[in-house]
């Protein structure tokens, strides 16, 4: 079994701070990780690897710093790494990403065929959740989001039963190979790296490919291929810092308490409505 | 931060062949005979932009033929649409992304809408990055305001980048339709007007389900599981540290049962053995986006508010006055969360049930 696992390495959005002056981004000094989001598919990719086995092979397109978070996959065990990688996929967005990372999945069936790919359920900087459903679209393959569980894989009927969080609930599903799997969050822990991992990881030598590696075609990917544009960027109006402190007639929790729950329903009036409509059915 | 002044946006040409492209469609996301709140929202949002552009509401209807669909298509025709798409085959009786993303991409390649709204939950996600795929245009996700350009009749969709810390605006010039995604809550619910009525186009797919690889086993109802279930839960009340043990966090719980939400912890409690990691709301944990949160002896540490600011409205408590939760909560309470819980219980149980006899 081949499984492929998209990661994006990202700027530590936890990390990320305004200048309280220009109203920028502060970038310096923040560092690069692999997508939080990723590391969950990760690691779900590397236990199938262990259940079953597979071979695993981590797919990154972004500029040649993003070896970083590929070495680190490696670290992990993932057994190869691909960084996509070309000026000409600057400027991309989701339905460009998808291509130029579809072309590549493409390229790497060729060695051996893919049975499963992996995605983040989203990035933490651009927080789409559309590169995913764009590949599985691409490549043919049954698309599976917000899985919180693999129950079961057969890779001689080339079965398998997923649980997927929906709105209301969980929908069990059974499907074919191959598919595309996003994972949501908090399902797994992602593991620590063995110590021969890193050594390999350390001394494995990358593949580099362009656009012309993988053969995707010039308009459809960076900005040509891009049909959506951003027209501006702007830091949110703040919003009033400091909470509001709620004003009690008496300095005991009763009256504390009484004052939040008017406060917290002049601010929501619709809450109240809602609270008191469900207490009602009760 | 300033606003950019006139002319908005690109200036652009928009191909002959794509201007046959009229009217704003909404995808009304029904699962089991109930509407997500979400697509009557976006009904009353696609109501304000048509208006502006002087073309119609279509509201987009798929499952399986039933009363409660045909309802459905009533309840659009009253929140502000136009037309409604009735879209009815057994095989879109459950979601599943490959018949949905089948039929949507027919639709619109033989309706022609300009814009495309759906919900920013996990079907509308799914299906949205599916049909802006087969279309092969332009999709913007998770979006927190919607404006027309009308110097090129286009669709400003702003949206949050970067974790929230910015927020850009995202045209879709020379390919139609334009597609967004729209956050639950954040566009207002439309008043009811049980006067409109409008015409109603039925389409049959005529699938076959032997087509469809991924089949639905089950349902899993989340009332019906023991698990936590914050990621969609509205209301959540949350405890930290400040607690001090275990057995406080009783508290919590009560006060979670009085107001029927959901109770979430710290990432220190879980791993102190408090409680399980459903519970946990933080970087490592859940991200939630409840109506309320209430923070009891929580201090604040980014790793937690990343998982929780977005909350419709914040209440923290806490005996520091200085705690940094206090710097983004909306409302707070200083004072100890142990004897304020308790009170909190108590004047939201009497609240409740005052109104509940009086109604």
């Amino acid at each position: 079994m081949h499984i492929v696992v998209c990661i994006k390495q990202v700027p530590d959005s936890a990390q990320i701070r305004i200048h309280p002056v220009t109203n920028t981004i502060m970038r310096q000094g923040v560092p690069a990780i692999i997508n939080p989001f990723d590391l969950f598919s990760l690691e779900e990719a590397l236990r199938i690897k262990d259940k079953v086995g597979a071979r695993v092979t981590v797919l990154t397109m972004g500029p040649p710093m993003a070896e970083t978070s590929l070495r680190k996959a490696l670290s992990l065990g993932a057994d190869d790494a691909v960084l996509l990688t070309d000026r000409k996929f600057a400027g991309s967005d989701t339905l460009a990403t998808s291509y130029a990372l579809t072309s590549a999945i493409k390229k790497l069936s060729e060695e051996e065929t893919v049975d499963l790919v992996f995605c983040g359920k989203q990035t933490v900087d651009g927080d789409t959740a559309q590169v995913g459903p764009g590949i599985a679209t691409r490549l043919g393959f049954q698309q599976l989001t917000y899985i919180t569980k693999i129950e079961s894989i057969d890779q001689g009927a080339r079965e398998i039963v997923v649980h997927r969080r929906s709105e209301g609930g969980v929908q069990v599903l059974k499907t074919a190979l191959p598919c595309m799997i996003t994972m949501l969050e908090g399902t797994n822990t992602i593991r620590f790296g063995k110590m021969d991992d890193m050594f390999r990881a350390a001394r494995y030598g990358l593949k580099t490919w362009s656009k012309d590696t993988t053969g995707a075609e010039e308009t459809k990917v960076g900005l040509k291929g891009s049909p959506t544009v951003v027209s501006k960027v702007f830091v949110p109006k703040p919003r009033a810092q400091k909470a509001t402190m709620v004003e009690a007639d008496a300095p005991t929790p009763d009256a504390q308490a009484a004052a939040a729950v008017e406060a917290i329903f002049g601010a929501q009036p619709k809450l109240a409505d809602e609270l008191l409509a469900r207490a009602a059915g009760l | 931060m300033s606003e950019p002044s006139k002319p908005q946006g690109r200036k652009f040409q928009l191909p002959e062949h794509l201007k046959e492209y009229k009217g704003i469609w909404v995808i009304v996301e029904q699962e089991r005979g109930s509407v997500h709140s979400v697509s009557w929202e976006l009904v009353g949002e696609a109501r304000k932009l048509a208006d502006k552009l002087g073309v119609e509401v279509g509201a987009v209807v798929l499952g399986a033929d039933s009363p409660e669909l045909n309802a459905i298509c009533g309840d659009a025709f009253t929140y502000g649409a136009d037309v409604v798409y009735k879209v009815t085959d057994p095989v879109l009786a459950d979601y599943r992304t490959d018949p949905y993303t089948r039929v949507m991409t027919d639709v619109v390649n033989t309706y022609k809408p300009e814009i495309v709204l759906l919900g920013a939950t996990t079907l509308g996600r799914d299906l949205a990055g599916a049909i802006a795929t087969t279309l092969a245009t332009g999709l913007t996700a998770d979006c927190t305001e919607l404006d027309i350009y009308m110097d090129n009749r286009s669709l400003a969709a702003t949206r949050p980048t970067f974790g929230g810390t910015l927020l850009c605006t995202i045209q879709t010039l020379a390919y139609r339709p334009q597609m967004a995604t729209v956050r639950p809550r954040v566009m207002s619910m439309p008043d009811r007007d049980d006067s409109r009525t409008g015409r109603v186009v039925e389409v049959f797919p005529n699938l076959r389900e032997t087509d469809v690889i991924t089949k639905v086993l089950s349902f899993i109802a989340d009332r019906e599981q023991n698990e936590a279930q914050l990621a969609f839960a509205d209301i959540i009340v949350a405890g930290g540290k400040g607690l001090g043990k275990p057995e406080n966090l009783k508290l919590v719980f009560d006060l979670a049962k009085v107001l029927g939400g959901e109770v979430g912890v710290t990432r220190p409690l879980v791993q102190a053995g408090w409680t399980g990691f459903d519970r946990q709301v933080g970087q490592t944990g859940k991200t939630v986006r409840p109506k309320l949160y209430i923070a009891a002896g929580i201090s604040g540490a980014i790793q937690h508010r990343v998982g929780m600011e977005k909350s419709d409205l914040i209440l923290a408590i806490n005996t520091d006055p200085n705690a940094p939760i206090f710097d983004f909560a909306h409302l707070g309470l200083v004072g100890d969360a142990l004897t304020i819980l308790p009170a909190l219980t108590d004047a939201f149980g009497k609240r409740l049930s005052v109104n509940r006899l009086a109604g």
